[in-house]
């Protein structure tokens, strides 16, 4: 018996290390609640495994109906809506990180367990609903040979597209269905390693300066902070000629921006680091700041000194800014997308939809779903509220994972990829599903 | 008058101290280089140390499974020793298996006070195995 103790001891603390979430801690909004830092032996895994929709859909308010408005596609990333109406879609999955421990090896075979099997596209496809059916007619490859593309943006016909190596121009004309002639580079990116490879992107509200989201090259800096140069950052380049300068520091994994249209500001989801416990860290949606420091790796949440981290840092620290807005922890927040003249009205006239693709470092599956985050004068107003659910079935399988969302203001329709199903949904107000008169 | 002598081996066959040599080393070279990652927050020595510890246990685990069945059939070595010798294999290697999900955590937590502590358990463990397995006392002493 003696003999068997050590072993025996391991196996019970491995099995009982918890991981589930306390629900009356409330981490949503200004003040999230933080407990305890819960450094476990093993960090508690869940993935949810994957399984099809079945004919199934997505579970939306009432009010809504939700269609698939393209499928087959080969790992939606983020969606762009252009003028015309059409569809743009970024395909692809990125990353080049090398396996440093056996850590590595491990939970990345354990994170492949929750993915789709299908190769990334590494194009963009462009999806057009010209009757409004909510299906798309013609779904078709509109720029292929891309390197991981995710963020894009349409600002004076040039349409930009943020590889994971290099923000590249095309030249768009409207009603155009494929590009062809190769992009041309405005600034290389940040790419060496990649453990983050999304590079999310939007422009100003004048349309002057494209904003890249640069994620961290580690969960929390176990890289060494050597090849943390430039990354966990959120870029300002100047449209014309290129040039940048780093707007943001300390975000670690600002997974999708986007500019608030009442006060034209620029506003990101970040992704917040894993293994402290089920409820650390909180993920966020925040206002950035102009020069501002937001913690990454040394300190969460504003100030609260993250111990993994050496040499510590206190005086930059002591400048961590503490987000706007927390969205729960681990719920891995992707696309972020606000409503623009007067939204889907009612509840939803101002504020913003965000894609939470879901987690995998807690034992209650968290995320796996759309919320709408209200505001009310350009600042967040209320506790967030689930808009798109039913990606997990009564299983515990995941149908679905929900990546970037885009509000169409002038359809009234609101498009969310989904990289598991490889399928792009349209929600849209029950009226509006009708077929056009005529 | 002749008198004979038996040779006297030690108590490891020659195959499982080829295999015991393996976590001697490997778990000796994690603590040096946990020592080193405390000194220096340099992450590349905490990496180091968990491949180490990681190898320790595979070649371990044999030596583990070996221990335990020449503790349940001694045979010709004593019992006590056989038993000694195997409680040391299992601690060895269950520290080091606890150290492995230690240093799979990220950044200092990597090793920390506990890491290096789980350390030393399976190196001084490893060692007193070694000595006791090549010691002779353990050996049946067969004199005419």
């Amino acid at each position: 018996m003696r003999r068997l103790g050590l072993p025996a001891a391991t196996a019970a603390l491995l099995l009982t290390a918890c991981g589930g979430g306390d629900p009356s801690l409330n981490q949503t909004g200004a003040q999230p609640q933080l407990p305890e830092r819960d450094e476990t032996l093993l960090p508690p895994m869940k993935i949810a495994r994957p399984t099809g929709w079945e004919g199934a859909s997505p579970t939306v308010p009432q009010g809504f109906v939700i269609t698939p408005m393209g499928s087959d596609l080969k790992i939606p990333r983020q969606i762009l809506i252009l003028p015309n109406g059409d569809i743009l879609v970024a395909e692809g999955s990125g990353g080049a990180a090398p396996k440093l421990r056996p850590k590595d090896v491990i939970a990345g075979y354990i994170k492949s367990l929750g993915k789709t099997k299908v190769k990334g596209g590494d194009r963009i496809t462009l999806l057009r609903d010209a009757d409004g059916d909510g299906r798309a007619e013609l779904q078709t490859t509109f720029i292929k040979n891309l390197d991981a593309p995710y963020g894009m943006a349409l600002v004076d016909g040039a349409l930009y597209v943020a590889n994971q190596d290099a923000l590249l121009r095309f030249v768009y004309t409207e009603g155009q269905t494929q590009i062809t002639a190769p992009g041309e580079e405005l600034t290389k990116l940040p790419s060496q390693i990649n453990h983050h490879w999304t590079k999310s992107l939007t422009a100003s509200a004048d349309g002057a300066r494209l904003y890249v989201g640069i994620g961290s090259n580690s969960n929390v800096g176990e890289r060494g902070m050597a090849v943390e140069e430039e990354r966990a950052v959120v870029w300002e380049v100047d449209r014309a000629t290129g040039t940048r300068r780093t707007l943001a520091t300390g975000i670690r994994n600002p997974t999708a921006l986007a500019i608030e249209p009442l006060s034209g500001a620029l506003w990101a989801v970040v992704n917040e680091r894993d293994e402290l416990g089920p409820q650390l860290v909180p993920d966020y949606l925040t206002a950035v700041r102009d020069g501002g420091f937001y913690g990454w790796p040394y300190s969460y949440w504003g100030k609260n000194v993250d111990p993994r981290v050496r040499p510590q840092k206190p005086k930059l620290v002591a400048e961590a800014i503490t987000p706007d807005y927390a969205l729960g922890s681990h719920v891995a927040a992707l696309g972020l997308s606000f409503v623009t003249d007067g939204g889907f009205g009612g509840d939803f006239a101002e504020g913003a939809f965000v894609g939470e693709h879901g987690s995998w470092n807690r034992q209650d599956l968290a995320g796996y779903k759309v919320v709408w985050v209200p505001f009310v004068g350009g600042r967040p107003a209320g506790p967030p509220a689930d808009f798109v659910t039913g990606f997990i079935n009564d299983k515990g399988q995941a149908r679905g994972r929900p990546v970037g969302v885009a509000f169409d203001a002038r359809r009234r329709i609101l498009l969310i990829a989904d990289d598991l199903s490889n399928t792009v949904w349209r929600v849209a107000p029950v009226a509006a599903q009708s077929p056009p008169p005529g | 008058m002749l008198k004979t002598e038996a040779t006297e081996r030690p108590m490891l066959h020659p195959l499982h101290a080829v295999l015991l040599a393996y976590p001697i080393a490997l778990f000796t070279a994690g603590l040096a280089s946990d020592i080193a990652y405390l000194r220096t927050a340099e992450i590349q020595w905490s990496n180091f140390s968990s491949w180490l510890i990681a190898g320790a246990l595979v070649m371990g685990g044999l030596v583990l499974a070996w221990a335990i069945i020449g503790f349940v059939f001694p045979g010709r070595a004593s019992r006590m020793m056989a038993g000694l010798y195997c409680a040391l294999i299992v601690l060895m290697w269950g520290s080091g298996l606890i150290n492995a999900f230690q240093h799979s955590r990220d950044g200092w937590s990597s090793v920390g006070p506990t890491g290096i502590i789980l350390s030393m358990i399976s190196t001084v463990a490893a060692l007193c195995a070694g000595f006791i397995g090549f010691s002779r006392r353990g050996s049946p002493r067969t004199r005419a």
